[in-house]
């Protein structure tokens, strides 16, 4: 059952990407829905540590900052192209990932939050002070030529996030439904008992931070073709953090459509209300929204649509 | 070759440092150290201190420590008004490791892209006499702008450690952190006092923020690099101890202010990051913990 709506997603996420190459939309359309799905890359990246394990990731932005700068050193450095910035960015922000969960999650969970908030200022202050990236005031980056098949380089990009998206998606449902995933729902729900059940907490929550942070470097190594002009301060921007838990929040934690469809809402209608109304507004919006959510409604729209759909049975 | 001279004015300019960064610290100190109430939202309530402190000084010209202290009331009552919703929507129910931590996540966000959209990223300052002036002692010059945030800081601790220490509800606070069973055996309602001590730890926000604007211009999204900060101080400091607090305040004081002196200011935000992990990776229980 379960595999059927994820065949379904996959399939009709494909189709819709292959129908707006075809439809020769405006290009802002395009980068639009690279941002889009940017988000439903990192969401999903989050949710596996946050929704599946229960650990709160607040340094989305330094995961995914640090896969762009991995991206703007190799592309200055040696002209690498695409897939090598893909699998660099994931490897870095993986180790990074790796690294502070090694060093915090053996004790509780919170010491991990604050870890994770406190390494967005310090990467931050250290690619201000790196001149080899741009410092403070930051970099431009040229795209390389015109590919075949495709209209325009945001074309290509999109059609690569869009893949970047689905693999992402994929990762999360394997380990939803693999041990690994059922390791860190126990994990999410009482550690204590799981760890007397001899589930091997410290690996799987290793696991999970290492793949959640690769999943967030990957989301950021196309950032500095996207942007060309990369600059700390839009690289590392709170905005990243703050939507990534976000869209999983108000989607539903537990599955991987939550994060889908909070990206797909909350970052569509941030689309549209950047265009519309000020942009600072509309993250007020975003940040009422979430506390909403977490009081009112902690189990995302999921959660509420189970809740309707018992209320109907009984 | 290290001039001597600079080491003791980084020293004593780090000691000062240290002392305001107490007072920041303290509402930490209470609510994660002795609630367990994990607010990462405090950073931005001292913002919020300094912009209340700012628009009073500029519109009424009133001195900014004043300010601070007259608005402790209203601070406190967002303290417990924040309490309240995090006990009923959160701790009540046992939710508090994820969805009140997020919880809190978005107040910060909230209250910073408020501050924004109300004033902009333009820096803000107050004035006072004081503020330009500095004392000399030989070599080592103190600017008041400094000396006067860390002597108003050590009363602040100094208040608070009596009040925990001697007063009756100061005592009810430290006994619910460790046995709120107990107390309410003993005819205490843990919730209340859980509100009090939280509405004091917001309080000394508005305290610690008019200090904040005295010693620098101020900016909506400074607080994120005082979270590093102020959780830095409470690990190290050994978690709801008043002095331990402020030993540590002024340790990572120092610390950053040698790093500024000799590496870089840019460098000074790394530190209290890296006496973060290192504590919790060494002695998880601070300094002073047991």
């Amino acid at each position: 059952m379960r595999g059927r709506t994820f065949g379904v997603v996959v399939i009709g996420m494909v189709l819709a990407g292959v129908l707006f190459t075809r439809l020769g939309a405006n290009q802002y359309y395009y980068f639009a829905a690279y941002v889009i799905l940017q988000y439903v890359v990192l969401a999903t990246a989050w949710n596996i540590l946050g929704g599946y394990t229960g650990y709160v990731n607040f340094g989305t932005a330094a995961f995914f900052a640090l896969g762009a700068y991995t991206s703007v050193v190799l592309i200055k450095g040696f002209a690498a192209p695409l897939p090598v910035l893909l699998a660099a960015g994931a490897a870095v922000a993986g180790l990074l990932g790796l690294g502070i969960g090694y060093l915090t999650l053996r004790l509780r969970g919170v010491f991990f939050s604050i870890a994770t908030l406190a390494l967005a200022v310090v990467l931050q202050t250290m690619v201000i002070n790196w001149d080899y990236v741009g410092g403070a005031r930051g970099i431009s980056v040229v795209r390389p030529g015109r590919l075949p098949f495709f209209g325009s380089y945001v074309e290509f990009l999109f059609a690569v996030m869009l893949l970047l998206a689905i693999f992402a998606i994929a990762v999360a449902w394997w380990i939803e439904t693999s041990r690994i995933g059922r390791g860190l729902a126990a994990i999410r729900d009482n550690e204590e008992a799981a760890e007397c059940m001899g589930v091997p907490t410290l690996r799987l929550k290793l696991i999970a931070t290492t793949v959640s942070g690769s999943l967030m470097g990957v989301a950021g190594a196309p950032f500095p073709y996207y942007v060309t002009f990369v600059e700390p301060s839009s690289a590392f921007n709170l905005d990243y953090a703050v939507n990534s838990l976000a869209m999983p929040m108000i989607g539903g934690t537990t599955t991987w459509v939550g994060p889908v469809i909070g990206a797909i809402l909350l970052g569509t209608t941030q689309q549209v209300a950047t265009v519309t109304i000020s942009s600072a507004l509309n993250l007020l919006i975003v940040g009422i929204i979430l506390v909403a959510f977490v009081i009112l409604a902690p189990d995302g729209i999921l959660g509420l649509v189970q809740r309707l759909k018992g209320g109907a049975r009984a | 070759m290290v001039s001597l001279d600079l080491l003791a004015n980084a020293v004593v300019a780090g000691i000062l440092l240290g002392g305001f960064y107490a007072a920041v610290s303290l509402g930490v100190s209470i609510a994660f150290g002795l609630l367990d109430v994990v607010n990462i939202a405090h950073p931005v309530f001292v913002i919020l201190g300094s912009y209340a402190v700012y628009v009073t000084n500029t519109a009424f010209g009133l001195d900014p420590i004043v300010a601070g202290i007259v608005f402790t009331p209203v601070f406190y009552g967002i303290g417990v008004v924040v309490y309240r919703i995090y006990y009923v929507s959160f701790e009540k129910k046992g939710q508090e490791s994820l969805r009140g931590l997020v919880f809190f996540f978005g107040v910060l966000f909230i209250v910073e892209v408020g501050l924004t959209l109300k004033y902009g990223v333009d820096y803000r300052l107050v004035e006072a006499q004081y503020i330009g002036e500095s004392l000399r002692f030989g070599p080592v010059g103190i600017a008041l702008r400094l000396l006067v945030p860390c002597v108003v800081a050590v009363l602040l601790t100094l208040v608070l450690y009596l009040y925990l220490a001697k007063t009756f509800v100061g005592r009810a606070i430290k006994a619910v952190s460790q046995d709120s069973l107990a107390l309410r055996l003993m005819g205490a309602d843990p919730v209340k006092v859980k509100d009090v001590a939280f509405g004091i730890a917001i309080a000394t926000a508005s305290l610690a923020g008019a200090l904040l604007i005295m010693i620098g211009p101020v900016e909506p999204s400074m607080n994120r690099e005082y979270i590093g900060r102020v959780f830095a101080v409470a690990v190290l400091g050994g978690m709801g101890s008043i002095g331990g607090t402020f030993l540590a305040a002024v340790i990572i004081g120092v610390a950053e202010s040698l790093t500024s002196t000799f590496f870089g200011p840019s460098w000074a935000v790394a530190v209290s990051f890296g006496v973060l992990l290192l504590a919790l990776a060494v002695r998880p229980a601070g300094l002073f913990g047991s």
